[in-house]
């Protein structure tokens, strides 16, 4: 009786560890004279950001034999509310902390770390690859409902949004419909994800979404916004104007704070940059000629 | 040697009355260690329900404790979280009406199927179609939805026009999901019927077909009535495969090709994206409250059915 009870407590107490060893900070070792990383590291946050953070993790922990990087989705909102509570070591957001409801800006750190452009993109055989910024928000506000009335064919057009909370929305509102929002009701879809959003505007006539240029591929039309196309040169210098900054937010405690540092270096380090940002389709914020704040105004570098 | 002799001479003697009037120590640890085993699994399982329960309804209630959003506000039909207003009737008549109607399509089908496999061909009926609709049970939601959106999706939009997106594909989807759940469910009530019922209907000169539309259906309506609950409660809870096809529009579900949103679609779509402790995220808990009444109400309706059962 006695032997098993203590078998069956002492799973339970080891499952409880491992619980908590979860949310173990990092030890400094010093060795030789060499500083070496070791410790586990969190990121949770915005899955559009999820397969950089992957791939720049597994780099980092091939450097850093001593170090656990484990990358989560979950969504900005998710990646937001970890850093300020401490949850993860880092939240990662493709939105400003001073957008979202219920988050205090005071308590996090926001590091810019790649920058992502988007773009509306449209049915290949809707008859056209460029609008006006005007007719694009008549469209995305509903008061276009054909695209013979932009110069297309004649065929009804169909909306496919991303849900009201994702951060792509948010941007492409903002940027794209100069803050308009967007129609909702008869005949609009909402998808989860950029992927399905793909598949969904390649698959149905006359339908037009927006998705991330790393989304782009052959099944699907970038529209041309006033004549600018969309590609990361002219999103350097502003001429492309939907972009958004991808954020990783860290908590002021300062705890774990030399693996974080470390990481976000490791990620904005030119090499990181230019290899592995540019090589998945991002923008590298290294590049950029142009800064934007949370209130959306621009300046020069 | 002796000795040994001697010790089964003693434990041969002493009589059995002795022996049971103290049950062996060993025997009474098992019995204690079976007890406490027992006792801790279904006090362990007593503590999650219930904090669960307490944690979704103390989330769910807390918009409208703090008076964030009136009750009359949620059950609007006005959905627009930019501008503050949360009314979620068309995700909850969405819920309700694609659930109801995957079960009306279902049940028949399962129903039927279950006849076929328990009064019309015992044998080889069961064989092909026991592994059946055990595959169909085992097949994971997110490729009933994949296979929703790449076949049935498309279909609709060829044959019907529209987008295919909608509640039509969502039905199509969800009453192959529940198919399995009413026919094992009528296979065992049918099957749990007295031999004897049947062959005093025969033996009165009813047909087969006779026998089972006026004697086997009507005796085991209740537990065809518990499948076909339990197949709309699956319906109605069921997320990923219906959010990939129905096309999470906030519209009022009245028409089978526009696209509509249910709870759970609404629910996923937003939950990694909003904030703790925003009144959006608090409204996606309500929701969740919602849907966890809702559950508990099929919970009821079964009890029902079957007390009824037991007692005609």
């Amino acid at each position: 009786m006695f032997k098993k009870g203590m078998l069956l407590g002492g799973v339970v107490a080891l499952a409880f560890t491992a619980l908590v060893g979860c949310g173990s900070a990092s030890t400094k070792n010093q060795s030789g004279g060499e500083n070496k990383l070791s410790g586990t590291l969190t990121a949770v946050g915005s899955s559009a950001m999820q397969p950089v953070v992957e791939e720049a993790s597994k780099e980092f922990m091939s450097k850093n034999p001593g170090v656990q990087v484990t990358v989560q989705g979950g969504g900005s909102g998710q990646g937001l509310t970890s850093a300020m509570n401490d949850t993860a070591d880092i939240g990662n957001s493709d939105v400003f902390a001073e957008e979202k409801e219920k988050i205090d800006p005071q308590k996090v750190v926001d590091h810019k770390v790649f920058v992502v452009g988007m773009a509306p993109v449209a049915h290949p055989q809707v008859g056209i690859d460029n609008l006006t910024q005007q007719q694009l928000i008549d469209i995305f506000t509903g008061k276009v409902k054909n695209w013979k009335e932009v110069g297309g064919k004649d065929q009804k057009i169909v909306l496919v949004n991303r849900p009201e909370s994702s951060g792509t929305r948010a941007t492409f509102a903002q940027w794209a419909l100069k803050g308009n929002k967007e129609f909702r009701g008869q005949g609009g879809l909402e998808e989860e994800s950029s992927g399905t959003v793909r598949k969904i505007v390649a698959e149905t006539p006359g339908a037009i979404g927006y998705l991330a240029f790393s989304y782009f591929d052959k099944s699907v039309i970038a529209l041309k916004l006033d004549g600018v196309e969309p590609k990361n040169e002219n999103v350097y210098d502003n001429k492309w104007k939907i972009w958004a900054y991808q954020h990783m937010y860290t908590n002021k405690n300062g705890k774990n704070k030399e693996l974080e540092e470390a990481f976000i270096k490791f990620i904005t380090a030119p090499e990181t940059q230019q290899g592995l940002v540019t090589k998945l389709g991002y923008i590298p914020v290294t590049n950029m000629k142009v800064e934007r704040d949370a209130k959306g105004n621009i300046t020069k570098k | 040697m002796e000795q040994l002799v001697t010790n089964q001479v003693a434990e041969q003697k002493r009589p059995l009355s002795e022996d049971l009037k103290k049950p062996l120590p060993k025997i009474l640890q098992a019995e204690r260690r079976g007890r406490v085993l027992t006792y801790v699994s279904s006090w362990v399982l007593l503590l999650i329900l219930f904090s669960l329960l307490i944690f979704i309804t103390s989330k769910g209630a807390a918009p409208f404790i703090s008076g964030e959003v009136s009750f009359a506000e949620f059950f609007s039909t006005k959905w627009n979280p930019g501008e503050n207003s949360y009314g979620a009737l068309s995700f909850i008549l969405g819920s309700l009406i694609v659930s109801v109607c995957a079960a009306i399509v279902s049940a028949p089908l399962g129903i039927g199927a279950a006849i076929f496999m328990t009064e019309i061909a015992p044998k080889w009926g069961r064989k092909i179609l026991q592994p059946a609709t055990e595959i169909l049970v085992g097949i994971p939601s997110v490729v009933y939805g994949f296979v929703g959106l790449t076949v049935v999706v498309p279909f609709i939009r060829e044959q019907f026009g529209g987008l295919g997106f909608g509640l039509l594909a969502g039905v199509i989807v969800l009453s192959i999901m529940i198919l399995p759940t009413i026919v094992s469910i009528s296979v065992d009530t049918l099957q749990s019927i007295p031999r004897h019922l049947r062959e005093g209907s025969y033996a009165l000169g009813a047909t087969r077909w006779q026998t089972i539309s006026r004697l086997l259906l009507r005796t085991s309506l209740p537990g065809l009535m518990t499948g076909v609950v339990l197949g709309m409660a699956r319906a109605f809870g069921e997320a990923l495969a219906v959010q990939m096809v129905i096309g999470n529009s906030p519209n009022l579900p009245f028409n089978l090709l526009t696209p509509i949103s249910t709870l759970t679609s609404i629910i996923t779509l937003n939950m990694g994206n909003t904030v703790q402790g925003s009144t959006y995220n608090s409204i996606l808990w309500s929701m969740a409250l919602i849907l966890l009444l809702m559950t508990l109400l099929f919970v009821v309706l079964i009890r029902w059915i079957t007390k009824r059962r037991e007692q005609s």
